[in-house]
C-alpha cells in the first residue's frame, strides 16, 4: 500500500510560533522551511512490534506494589489514517502526571505528592483493528509558570508512530468538559475549534465498568492516506 | 477535508516514558522506573558497516541549550535499506534505523550508530548519505524536521535534497567529521532559532 501524505491536512496543527505559549518564542524557527520531495526517507518510518512490549504494559495502575489513589479509568480508541483506516501495529506511548497533578520527573517540583505506586507511563501497540487500551488514573490538573495563576488542563501525552516517518505524532489527549480550556495557551495553539475537539476524549458509558473504571474513548487520526486516481 | 488529530508540545516531562534511562535526569528515587522501548544506541550485533558517534547541541534562539529536547533519528543501514513490515525490502539484520537521544543539561545529545548508504531518491537518483532528524521540545507545539549529510561524502554535491537547500544555509545540515580513540565522531550541532539557524523541511 502506497500512501500519500498532504500537506494541507497539517493546516489544523498550531503553528511553530505562538506566543501565548512563551517557551515557543525562542524556539521556534524563524526562517522559512524549506520545501522537499517526500523520499524513502520519508515514505518509510520504524516499526515496532510486540516484541517491544511486555504484558501489562498498557495498565498504569499494576507497575507498583499497590494500587495508585485516584479516580481509575479507562482509556481506549482507534488509531485510524486519513481515510479513516484502522493503522495496525501502531507503538502508542503514553505519560501522565498522577491523580494530584504531580509528574515523576526531578523538575516537577510542585506542591502535590508523589504516588509511591504510579509512575504514569505506558505503552501498547495497536491490534489488527488498530484498537489500544490504557487502564490508568486520571491524571490531576497542575500549576505551569507560563503566566499567572496559570493550570493544565488534565491531560495524558501520546506518542504515536504510524506508516511513516512522517505520520509521527506527538500530542495530548484532554477529558470533556474540563473549566481551563478556555485558559490554556497550549490547548488553544490550535485554532480551528474541531480540529481542538478532537483532541478531547469522550466519556464511554457502554465500556465503564460497573463498580470498577470510567471509561473514555479516543480516536487518534494520523497523517497518510491512498492516492486517488486524480493524483496520478 | 482532512481530521487528523494535531500535534501538541511533549512537554518538559517526557523523559520517564520516552527515555527512561536517556541522558535527562528525571528520577526523584529509585522508587520509579520505566523499561526502555527505543534508546541512543542503534548497534546490533549484525549490522555491518562504520560505526560513528552522532554529537551535538540543540540551541534556543538566545544559543543557550535546550535541556528537555527529544531527538529521534531514522535512518537506513550501510546499504541504503530502510526497516520495513515488507520482506521483501526489509534489510537482513536487526537493525532498526531508529534511535531516540533525550538532552542532557548542557542541551547535549549523541547517539551510537552506523554510517548509511546513500538511498533512492526523487526521479530515479540517488540521495547522499544523511539521516533524518525530528526534534521534540517544550515550546514546540509540533516536531520538526531536519536532516544530517556527513562532510565527507562527495555524493553531497549532487544530493537532490541539498540542492533545494539556499547555499549560503546549506553548511547547517553537514556534520564534520572528528577521530576520538579510534572512532569517527560527526558533529551536528541544531540551532532552532537565530545565527547560524538550522535549515528545517515542510514535509
Amino acid at each position: 500500500m502506497t500512501l500519500i501524505y498532504p500537506k494541507e491536512s497539517l493546516d489544523v496543527f498550531p503553528a511553530h510560533l505562538t506566543p501565548a505559549y512563551k517557551s515557543t518564542i525562542k524556539r521556534s524557527p524563524k526562517q522559512p522551511l524549506v520545501i522537499i520531495p517526500h523520499t524513502l526517507s520519508e515514505l518509510t518510518g520504524p516499526v515496532y512490534g510486540h516484541d517491544a512490549m511486555q504484558e501489562g504494559d498498557n495498565d498504569l495502575t499494576r507497575q507498583h506494589a499497590g494500587e495508585p489513589l485516584g479516580e481509575r479509568i479507562i482509556v481506549h480508541g482507534h488509531v485510524l489514517d486519513e481515510d479513516k483506516r484502522p493503522v495496525p501495529g501502531v507503538l502508542v506511548e503514553i505519560w501522565q502526571a498522577n491523580a494530584c497533578g504531580r509528574y515523576v520527573h526531578v523538575v516537577d517540583q510542585h506542591p502535590a505528592p508523589l504516588d509511591p505506586n504510579f509512575t504514569g507511563a505506558g505503552r501498547t501497540i495497536t491490534d489488527d483493528k488498530g484498537y489500544y487500551k490504557f487502564i490508568t488514573v486520571k491524571p490531576g490538573a497542575y500549576p505551569w509558570g507560563n503566566h499567572y495563576n496559570a493550570w493544565r488542563p488534565n491531560h495524558i501525552h501520546f506518542s504515536l508512530f504510524g506508516h511513516s516517518f512522517l505520520s509521527r505524532l506527538v500530542t495530548q489527549m484532554y477529558f470533556p468538559g474540563d473549566p481551563l480550556f478556555p485558559f490554556d495557551p497550549i490547548f488553544n495553539s490550535v485554532k480551528d475549534a474541531k480540529a481542538r475537539n478532537r483532541m478531547v476524549a469522550s466519556f464511554d458509558l457502554d465500556n465503564t465498568v460497573p463498580d470498577w473504571a470510567l471509561c473514555f474513548r479516543w480516536d487518534i487520526v494520523l497523517r497518510g492516506r491512498e492516492q486517488t486516481p486524480m493524483e496520478h | 477535508m482532512s481530521e487528523i488529530t494535531p500535534s501538541q508540545t511533549v512537554g518538559p516531562f517526557f523523559a520517564y516514558g520516552l527515555t527512561p534511562d536517556g541522558r535527562c535526569e528525571w528520577r526523584p528515587s529509585d522508587v520509579y522506573h520505566w523499561k526502555e522501548t527505543v534508546g541512543d544506541n542503534l548497534m546490533t550485533p549484525d549490522v555491518s558497516g562504520e560505526r560513528v558517534r552522532i554529537e551535538g547541541r540543540v540551541l534556543d534562539g538566545d544559543g543557550v541549550g535546550i535541556n528537555d529536547a527529544m531527538i529521534e533519528i531514522w535512518q537506513a543501514d550501510a546499504q541504503g535499506r530502510y526497516a520495513s513490515r515488507d520482506p521483501r525490502t526489509r534489510p537482513n539484520t536487526a537493525f532498526k534505523g531508529h534511535g531516540r537521544s533525550a538532552t542532557d543539561k548542557e542541551g547535549g545529545y549523541g547517539f551510537t550508530t552506523i554510517k548509511p548508504g546513500p538511498v533512492a531518491g526523487p526521479n530515479r537518483g540517488m540521495q547522499a548519505p544523511h539521516i533524518v532528524f525530528c526534534i521534540f521540545s517544550r515550546g514546540m507545539l509540533r516536531q520538526i524536521y531536519t536532516r544530517l549529510y556527513f562532510a565527507d561524502e562527495a555524493a553531497n554535491q549532487t544530493d537532490p535534497i541539498l540542492a533545494l537547500v539556499p547555499k549560503e544555509r546549506r553548511d547547517t545540515l553537514i556534520a564534520k567529521r572528528e577521530m576520538r580513540g579510534g572512532e569517527a565522531v560527526y558533529r551536528f550541532d541544531i540551532r532552532v532559532q537565530g545565527k547560524g539557524e538550522t535549515v528545517f523541511f515542510d514535509v
